[in-house]
């Protein structure tokens, strides 16, 4: 964006901004159709296609029988007729009954075609916890998706992030999951600029500068991640909060150079710490950071178990910046 | 439920085809040309020529009779066995015989070939086919998607999603099951209790009905029909066609493990090549010379397809990081030089 010519803005929450986001690329694309579960009528389950269906009609906006696998199958077959289908899943752990499509041919079928069709489809899904949500609803699959060759895997953290994001996976010619953190949904508000604008895929952030360890995140983590750094500061240890918001492709660049500047480094998300994304941080790390380490990467992430339904207990389970901070102490005083 | 034909087991029409004699006679050269591409596979096949490969024999008709139900416009969506719906709906032959050598280049369909690629896993193409066809709606366009799958695949969930998908949007899909009795080694009877794939149908509230899949102008000429009303926007249509595979699952596979060979000889009385030869010359449209002619003709387009497929290059090892995204990422970048990938 330009610093001399300021786009006007307006505080929007992050549903708020991604219903702006799917808006937007209706109007500017007509081969780009929303449709899920709940999205016409109802404005989907957090309301972020609200209003989408009487504006732009039951042909662009449509709810579909209730089956995962039938959504993400359906809407490749959308795409490989020419259309931009951005399908709504109500909760990423509701993706597993579509396992097999977007192992098989979601990421798949460019490669199995040898670049005759791409999916330049959009699967929206929130994750997370937070919100004591019940059973099955705060589930963070990224790294099960990361792990899916030929699909993109974006993040966001703010809703400024999230409209240009989304745009910007909605143009992509390639399969992208944006994940939605629940928590951030409406906890978060913030100036967001009117119009269509784009943000890169594929590029990690620095949101706050720091030269005595990094903190690695993405979506509802960068918060805590925040919080934890402020906590910090007050004590006089500079953290910098790097916010990953692409995993697939992921840059390494800017993990690595970060590293360079601290030599120490946390990585946090609220996924099952085992086989987590955070895991391919420490590995890249420890493949190419090694020389900057002044201590072993360590790992703050939700436990190896299913996440809890239990919402007395939710909060021991995802991490929070008090979590953060003693790790923060481990890699300091190594 | 009733099964629909036109030709006894022996080829001698019950009624009149409700086809052009030309349009029958290219209909017999389609049907024998999916034959003696089987036939020439097989033979590659054991000579190590041609990689593990799905026989079509005894199914050619139900294959074949679906495609030349369609237009150039309309889309075929193929599971593994469909070799005879591939050639009919124009997949060069040097392409089809890439493709079961694993060769990248066979692997790229012709832009101007409406096919998509085989699926191998068992019925995930269903629901893509339903999002395909009601793209046409969306689109405005006439064209239609028949897509094919086999008895075992109606086991799966994407089968039911996708009818119920194609039913709630009335997509003009043509969903073509050859039930060929077996699954592997588990026959029909394990995979369903109904009598009949297309009593499925009635739960979704859509037309299922039952051909005799080893007769090719009935299976044509129903799947014309079903083309028709998709067209019409009257949405879409389950069609059983009763066949049997003759052949083993792959050819790494021995049926004599699981059944009784004689359930085989059987359905060979009644194979379609046969079948359709025998119905064109009680029509008065053929003879030994003109066959004689035909697997001239075929002997020659094989011989000159395998030659061009003989002649393709092997693959680089760098082509196996080629087309996972539209541009290469970091890591593939790094992966594509490791592979000794050209700057």
């Amino acid at each position: 964006m330009s610093t001399k010519t300021q786009p006007a803005t307006r505080t929007l929450n992050l549903v708020q901004a991604v219903n702006e986001a799917l808006d937007l690329a209706l109007e500017q694309d007509p081969r780009v159709l929303v449709f899920g579960e709940d999205v016409g009528r109802m404005g989907g389950v957090f309301r972020a296609t609200d209003n989408l269906q009487a504006k732009h009609g039951e042909h662009r906006v449509f709810d579909t029988p209730l089956a995962e696998s039938g959504i993400v199958g359906f809407g490749i077959g959308l795409a490989l007729a020419g259309l931009r289908p951005v399908a709504e899943i109500q909760f990423a752990g509701f993706l597993y009954p579509a396992l097999d499509q977007i192992l098989s041919h979601l990421g798949r079928m460019r490669h199995r075609t040898r670049g005759r069709y791409s999916i330049p489809m959009v699967i929206r899904a929130p994750y997370g916890g937070g919100v004591h949500t019940p059973e099955q609803h705060a589930d963070s699959p990224e790294a099960i998706l990361a792990h899916v060759p030929g699909v993109k895997v974006v993040i966001p953290s703010s809703p400024e992030r999230a409209k240009g994001l989304l745009l910007a996976a909605i143009e992509d010619p390639d399969p992208v999951f944006f994940l939605e953190a629940i928590k951030l949904y409406r906890s978060v508000k913030a100036e967001v600029p009117q119009g269509y604008y784009t943000l890169p895929l594929g590029k990690a952030r620095v949101v706050r500068e720091g030269q005595d360890a990094s903190l690695f995140c993405y979506g509802g983590m960068v918060e805590v991640c925040l919080k934890a750094a402020e906590v910090a500061a007050r004590e006089g240890v500079a953290l910098e909060v790097v916010d990953l918001e692409t995993l697939v492709p992921l840059d390494t660049q800017t993990i690595v150079e970060s590293v360079a500047k601290t030599g120490r480094a946390v990585v946090v998300y609220e996924a099952m710490r085992t086989q987590g994304f955070g895991a391919e941080v420490a590995a890249r790390l420890a493949e190419e950071a090694v020389d900057y380490l002044e201590a072993p990467v360590v790992r703050v992430a939700g436990w190896d178990a299913p996440y809890p339904p239990f919402s007395a207990v939710e909060h021991h389970y995802r991490p929070d910046a008090r979590r953060v901070l003693e790790a923060v102490r481990h890699v300091l005083t190594y | 439920m009733e099964i629909i034909r036109f030709l006894d087991d022996n080829g001698k029409p019950l009624k009149d085809p409700p086809f052009e004699a030309e349009e029958l006679i290219e209909g017999y050269k389609a049907l024998r040309r999916a034959r003696f591409f089987d036939e020439k596979a097989l033979i590659l096949q054991r000579q190590g020529k041609l990689g593990v490969f799905p026989p079509i024999r005894g199914q050619e008709a139900a294959q074949v009779g679906a495609t030349l139900a369609l237009r150039p416009t309309d889309w075929a969506v193929p599971s593994y066995r469909e070799s005879g719906v591939a050639l009919t709906h124009g997949l060069p032959l040097t392409h089809l015989i890439l493709y079961w050598r694993a060769h990248p280049a066979g692997w790229r369909f012709p832009d101007e070939v409406r096919l998509l690629p085989f699926y191998i896993p068992i019925a995930t193409q269903i629901p893509q086919a339903v999002g395909l066809a009601h793209a046409a709606q969306y689109h405005g366009e006439d064209w239609v998607v028949a897509v094919f799958i086999g008895d075992g695949g109606t086991s799966e969930g994407d089968f039911h999603e996708g009818l119920n998908f194609a039913s709630v949007f009335n997509a003009p899909v043509l969903f073509v099951v050859q039930n060929n009795g077996w699954a592997i080694s588990v026959p029909t009877s394990r995979q369903m209790k109904v009598p009949h794939v297309a009593l499925r149908a009635q739960g979704y509230g859509i037309p299922g009905v039952v051909v005799d899949g080893n007769d090719l102008i009935a299976v044509w000429h129903t799947a014309r029909e079903a083309a028709h009303r998709a067209r019409n926007g009257e949405g879409p249509t389950l069609i059983e066609a009763m066949t049997y595979r003759i052949a083993p699952h792959t050819t790494s596979d021995d049926p004599k493990r699981y059944r009784d060979e004689k359930e085989a000889e059987a359905w060979l009385r009644k194979e379609p090549v046969k079948r359709m030869q025998n119905a064109l010359k009680h029509l008065g449209l053929w003879d030994e010379e003109r066959e004689r002619a035909l697997l001239e003709e075929l002997e020659a387009e094989f011989q000159a397809a395998l030659e061009e497929a003989d002649r393709t290059p092997e693959p680089e090892p760098w082509e196996i990081v080629e087309h996972v995204y539209a541009e290469r990422t970091p890591d593939l970048d790094r992966a594509w030089k490791a592979l000794g990938g050209p700057a």
